[in-house]
């Protein structure tokens, strides 16, 4: 681990750690936005990790990007991180982004959008559904195909019609319905290795990350809630029903990290498609396993909205079905592992 | 935060994959004539011939120093040959033992006299190792142990009963665990190792058939067997803290998670190409959990390279590992429509029925499941 990941993650730790308290968790799910925590994350060159410096952005290294979004979901920093990161990366040093929150588009499976030359520049024309934060966004950065070649383009929600939505933890997810002209400058060429299949990849190492954050605290909070809770004259902890839920809880956990470290590394690696596939199945089955035993183990106190839980688990539950779930990546990982026959399918996973 | 995270896994370089692919050439002829229910075998499937050819190409006692016959490669590179191995399906169990657990205790505990007889025989494989450790009434609970040896002059007298010993009428040496002093309030003192020569006078081994009517289980009675002072491991009444060691040697491997990899194998062939996309689905996610296993699996390599103790993480690997062989099997059989032969010439019938007469003791073998879970707890700080 080199000086900088340190450094970066020591940096994260402290942000997210002191800013991300119950009150701004609370405000968020009722529909603020936390301007604050976004100026502090923008201020620590968090915004713009994947930017160039050129671009203003601070270039990080995706996996220490990765790293900083791991810790802001340790916390359930209520902010668009990965989305902002992710439309660093679409735009990079091809088009110039707005200060303040991104997001992108599409952020999920659906017709795709037209985008076609139009006398005064571009036309952009479709609808992108469970668009992450667009309600807050300075921009969305748009892939979409003109004439067979990949195009970025950089679009204010402000001239689009937005319906607004929310996963399970209250984050903003909106159908945005895009009608719009676009200068001739909102629109450029995609860097040679953004495509469809990249972006929605890059999306899912983003959550798997996420999921694992989330999950290191969930296990964290059910730890000390094990510890402390006292039934039958003792803590529950002491059990060994409750240690063999809690063992598996941390099991659970310790592979979605190192799945989400699977697709960091992969990420960096030209967007190696099939561990990302591997961790993002893999995290979510640990979302789900590991949710569970968190809230078994809380009894009714972490069913509550006043208990820290629920912002956790709303998330993995949420987190687990975006940009691809369990069956839709195993789907991928199984084709490839069909197609490529028995004899292929031990060496394909160790050069994965 | 206490968590049990897993490190990166030592990077792959150009020696581990020239050595891959030197593994995978000598595997392609070596298991030419084996038929996948062979392989399924996995390393329960003994060949002293094989081991003997692994041997010469250095593929034996990897890690251990030169002086002791070893090659002195890395932990990863140990682990190239041993996933390779297991992938295929090579008869890896008459030396498995030794080479995972045995000489490394010797050579952690071992006097030097016994390094430099046991060792080097190892690594030539030429001596099998099996593991005294379970007995009548001291399965999951080691410390209730009742074989004692007795001081006598010279050396020990031994008397009792293992059992479940894997490979004992096949192994030339077992490492016992027993009772060498009075239980004291320490529930773990009072018990030692030794290197025992099969055979030696007292030894008597009778076989115990498994459900599938094969051997590989033996009753092992010791009747005033004497051991010299000499066929003692490491310090009298240093056995507990020895065999914890051992045992996270034995519970890290990727002998945890890739002994069922023959069905997936047949199963992919079984289902072709074309097969409909539940199915895909279902194998897809089997082989992203071996994918991040693996990856959990080269993480404990690379403990074991920079000296860490891996005991709760080769927990959690094991655990999660055989969870998943076992489940491998429920997956398939739900998605191939076959029913499972022993004796069918159908490769995955065979297989199947070969994985599904075995699985049970996936989680047993090694540490059970439930003590595994404890050991994670433990890890936690829960107990």
């Amino acid at each position: 681990m080199s000086e900088t990941t340190d450094l970066i993650r020591d940096m994260a730790e402290k942000l997210f750690g002191d800013a991300c308290e119950k009150s701004v968790l609370a405000a968020a799910e009722n529909g603020q936005f936390q301007t604050g925590l976004w100026q502090e994350i923008t201020d620590a060159g968090l915004a713009g990790a994947l930017l160039p410096e050129s671009a203003g952005g601070s270039d990080l290294a995706i996996e220490d990007a990765l790293a900083a979004l791991r810790i802001s979901a340790s916390r359930a920093a209520p902010v668009p991180l990965a989305e902002t990161m992710l439309a660093g990366w679409l735009a990079s040093s091809s088009l110039a982004v707005p200060e303040g929150p991104l997001t992108i588009a599409p952020a999920s499976n659906g017709a795709p959008l037209t985008l076609k030359k139009s006398t005064s520049g571009w036309r952009l024309d479709g609808v992108a559904k469970r668009v992450p934060f667009a309600r807050n966004a300075a921009a969305i950065l748009v892939l979409a195909e003109a004439d067979g070649a990949n195009m970025v383009a950089r679009v204010d929600p402000k001239i689009c019609a937005l319906t607004h939505g929310r996963n399970l933890a209250m984050e903003p997810r909106d159908d945005v319905t895009f009608a719009c002209d676009l200068g001739a400058g909102d629109v450029a060429p995609a860097s040679n290795h953004v495509n469809a299949e990249t972006l929605r990849a890059f999306g899912a190492a983003m959550r798997a990350n996420q999921i694992a954050g989330a999950l290191s605290r969930a296990l964290e909070i059910t730890l000390q809630y094990a510890n402390e809770r006292v039934q039958f004259g003792k803590p529950i902890a002491k059990f060994q029903a409750i240690q063999h839920n809690l063992a598996m809880l941390a099991a659970h956990s310790a592979a979605a990290n190192a799945a989400a470290d699977m697709a960091a590394e992969a990420a960096a690696n030209d967007m190696n498609l099939l561990p990302i596939a591997a961790a993002k199945a893999r995290c979510g089955e640990a979302a789900s396993v590991g949710a569970g035993i968190a809230h078994q183990t809380h009894g009714a106190i972490g069913f509550t909205r006043e208990h820290m839980l629920h912002y956790f688990t709303k998330r993995l539950w949420s987190w687990r079905d975006e940009f691809g779930k369990e069956s839709d990546w195993s789907l991928i990982i199984g084709r490839a592992a069909a197609k490529a026959g028995p004899k292929k399918l031990w060496s394909d996973i160790v050069t994965a | 935060m206490t968590q049990l995270t897993f490190a990166p896994p030592p990077p792959n370089t150009e020696a581990t994959e020239t050595l891959r692919a030197e593994v995978r050439a000598f595997l392609d002829v070596e298991l030419a004539h084996m038929t996948p229910r062979q392989r399924a075998q996995s390393w329960s499937g003994r060949d002293p011939a094989f081991s003997k050819k692994m041997a010469e190409r250095g593929w034996l006692g990897m890690t251990w120093p030169k002086k002791y016959g070893g090659h002195e490669r890395s932990a990863l590179e140990r682990y190239v040959v041993l996933e390779e191995m297991l992938a295929a399906g090579a008869p890896v169990g008459a030396h498995w033992i030794a080479d995972r657990q045995s000489a490394p205790s010797i050579l952690r505990f071992g006097t030097e006299e016994q390094k430099q007889f046991f060792v080097p025989k190892i690594a030539r494989g030429d001596l099998f190792f099996c593991i005294g450790m379970s007995e009548p009434d001291s399965g999951s609970d080691l410390a209730a142990t009742r074989t004692r040896a007795t001081a006598v002059e010279g050396g020990f007298k031994v008397n009792g009963t293992k059992v479940w010993t894997s490979g004992a009428h096949v192994a030339h040496y077992m490492i016992l665990f027993c009772r060498t002093d009075a239980k004291s309030d320490d529930r773990h003192g009072g018990v030692s190792q030794f290197i025992v020569d099969m055979k030696t006078p007292g030894i008597k081994i009778s076989p115990i058939y498994d459900l599938s009517h094969e051997h590989h289980f033996n009753e092992v009675v010791f009747e005033d067997m004497f051991l010299p002072t000499s066929a003692l491991l490491g310090n009298q009444g240093d056995g507990w803290k020895q065999v914890t060691g051992e045992l996270a040697y034995e519970r890290s491997g990727p002998d945890r998670f890739l002994s069922t990899f023959t069905l997936l194998i047949e199963g992919f062939a079984m289902l072709g190409e074309n097969v409909d996309d539940r199915a895909k689905i279902a194998l897809g996610r089997i082989v992203a959990h071996l994918m991040t296993l693996r990856r959990m699996s080269r993480s404990i390599a690379g403990m074991l390279q920079r000296g860490e103790d891996p005991a709760v993480h080769a927990a959690i690997v094991k655990e999660l590992g055989t969870s998943l062989e076992q489940e491998m099997v429920e997956v398939l059989r739900l998605i191939v429509d076959a029913e499972p032969d022993g004796g069918a010439d159908n490769p995955y019938v065979a297989v199947l029925a070969h994985t599904i007469m075995h699985a049970p003791s996936f989680s047993l073998r090694g540490g059970t499941r439930e003590i595994l879970r404890g050991m994670i707890a433990r890890g936690l700080g829960l107990r």
